[in-house]
């Protein structure tokens, strides 16, 4: 383990001087006194400025918690968490973020909801008004072609699919230009098809853009697919069992999902996984395995 | 032509429901020989409307002031509350049992207060539509700025958005459907308050004038000042709907929505 620990940080381009997101012994413990629940083992992890990290793991493990720290909506019970050098709340990153639930504004077309964070995130916020019509229209719709809702603009949220609002989402996630971009199974609810077509628009848009990436899903297909380096964790209290760079080759294509590689790197997460969660239901693994 | 066709069918059975239960009212009074002194007929309720309306369009005028005045007051503090109490856990925790309290005294009792406090007339009206109409309004707009999805408001965070932004660009569009239903709500209410106010405690108003004329037994007056307060209140009503489904039209899900 500590071999893979050397070689996350090695991978995926010249290790910069200090990681971008570091976390020092960082806990989480929801609750006080005898019910006091540990969410969140003391976890340390470094993540390199333009990484695309993948946490996967059984519910409840802590894979969303670690990213609410990285976005600043939780602060740790115990140890640090640094993002950019600076201790949380203190950071001038801009952060992007995507859910499960697309969230869009009902009230609003697809290109306002698209905005709103220009609305909100300095330095756009000083020149919307001026802007809203020109620039900010252009940028927009720029993001809209690059994730294929070119025409879409005007038609509001219920008018679109659950595929077409995730696609939206993502856009509102990146049109403030963030550093970091955190997603909490932003496909999970969407059919096999529409999640592997926005899985290559996430490849497009992470290779082009060059951003830091940290991705909660459950599905070990999407993470092996996308993310430059995946960490599995343990059930609760979530610890982090493997860190593990994946090695293949981009632009990845949903055939190579199929090669053996692939599939090899696939069973293993899975292994892992079934063993964090003590190996019951209905898996076919032989105790011990994992 | 089809179009117009359309709307009749879909109003006609609602008209024709309307005209019928006032053709039904008049028949049975005529077979009934019922006295116009315990229940006049619609066709002499019109007339006593025509008779006596330059007697009866400075108490409309009245009613329709101190219910309009009280209304606003009350929408723009049940606005203010509203917006408090649902923007903060501590605020809906501490005001939400004092408030609960407050809505279930019958408004009607503390009519005397006001009359104590003011005197007879305008102002204990005011004040009594005012205060029946604050707690829907406060109700609906703190459960509609309360129940945001809490991933929203994540990503709202993470933006670094201050409270005032999520407020502005997310709680208060986001209450506007529960505002305009309090607000339909409200508006009934608020005739309630001041037409009780002036029956109990002015010289002025429909709910005087209904008392006025029913002392003097003129009945078919009594039933014109229910017509007028009926009228108001469906013109009130109806024209706050069309607010509503100009501002709020996308909670229905219309489809042809004008841009902002």
């Amino acid at each position: 383990m500590n071999a893979q620990l050397r070689s996350a940080e090695a991978g995926d381009g010249a290790a910069p001087t200090a990681p971008f997101i570091e976390f020092e012994n960082a806990s989480i413990t929801y609750g006080k006194g005898a019910r006091a629940v540990q969410a969140l083992a003391p976890t340390s992890l470094k993540i390199a400025e333009g990484e695309f990290v993948a946490l996967v793991g059984p519910s409840g493990c802590g894979k969303s918690t670690i990213l609410k720290m990285v976005g600043e909506l939780l602060k740790p019970s115990t140890g640090f968490v640094f993002v950019a050098g600076r201790e949380i709340g203190a950071n001038p990153i801009r952060i992007g973020m995507a859910y499960q639930n697309p969230t869009l504004l009902p009230w609003l077309n697809i290109r306002d909801n698209v905005m709103l964070p220009l609305k909100i995130v300095p330095p756009f916020r000083q020149g919307f008004r001026a802007k809203r019509n020109s620039e900010f229209r252009d940028r927009v719709e720029t993001l809209l072609e690059q994730v294929g809702l070119t025409g879409f603009a005007e038609k509001f949220p219920f008018q679109l699919s659950g595929g077409m609002m995730q696609r939206a989402n993502l856009c509102r996630a990146l049109v403030h230009d963030p550093d970091l971009l955190l997603l909490d199974e932003p496909f999970g609810a969407l059919d096999q098809f529409t999640r592997e077509e926005l899985w290559a628009v996430m490849q497009d848009l992470w290779l082009s853009k060059k951003l830091t990436v940290i991705l909660v899903t459950h599905d070990l297909r999407e993470a092996a697919y996308l993310a430059s380096r995946i960490c599995v964790m343990s059930a609760r209290p979530g610890r982090i069992l493997d860190d593990q760079v994946v090695e293949l080759p981009r632009p990845r294509t949903i055939d190579m999902t199929f090669q053996p590689d692939f599939v090899e790197l696939n069973q293993k997460l899975r292994a892992m996984i079934v063993g964090a969660r003590g190996g019951t239901g209905i898996v076919s693994h032989p105790p011990g395995t994992a | 032509m089809e179009r117009i066709l359309d709307t009749l069918r879909e109003k006609g059975a609602s008209t024709a429901l309307i005209l019928g239960f006032f053709v039904a009212w008049e028949l049975f009074c005529l077979v009934a020989n019922i006295s116009d002194i315990l229940l006049p007929r619609p066709t002499q309720i019109v007339a006593a409307l025509v008779k006596f309306w330059p007697a009866i369009w400075p108490h409309t005028y009245q009613t329709l002031y101190t219910t309009l005045v009280g209304f606003s007051i009350g929408v723009v503090i049940g606005l203010f509350l509203g917006v408090l109490i649902g923007s903060s856990r501590l605020a809906y925790d501490t005001a939400y049992p004092l408030l609960v309290g407050f809505s279930s005294i019958p408004k009607v009792a503390v009519v005397p207060i006001f009359v104590l406090w003011y005197g007879a007339g305008t102002v204990p009206a005011i004040l009594t539509a005012m205060i029946i109409c604050i707690f829907p309004i406060v109700v609906n707009v703190a459960t509609g700025i309360a129940t945001v999805e809490p991933e929203l408001e994540d990503v709202m965070k993470t933006l670094k958005a201050s409270k005032l932004d999520i407020l502005w660009n997310v709680s208060l569009p986001r209450s506007m459907p529960y505002f305009f239903a309090a607000l339909k709500v409200a508006i009934t209410l608020a005739f309630v308050g001041s037409v009780v106010a002036e029956t109990v405690a002015s010289n002025r108003g429909i709910g005087n004038m209904m008392m006025i004329a029913s002392s003097s037994f003129n009945v078919p007056l009594v039933f014109a000042g229910l017509f007028v307060l009926a009228g108001l209140g469906v013109t009130l009503y109806v024209l706050f709907s069309l607010i509503e489904h100009r501002v709020t039209g996308w909670a229905h899900r219309k489809t042809d929505l004008a841009s902002p």
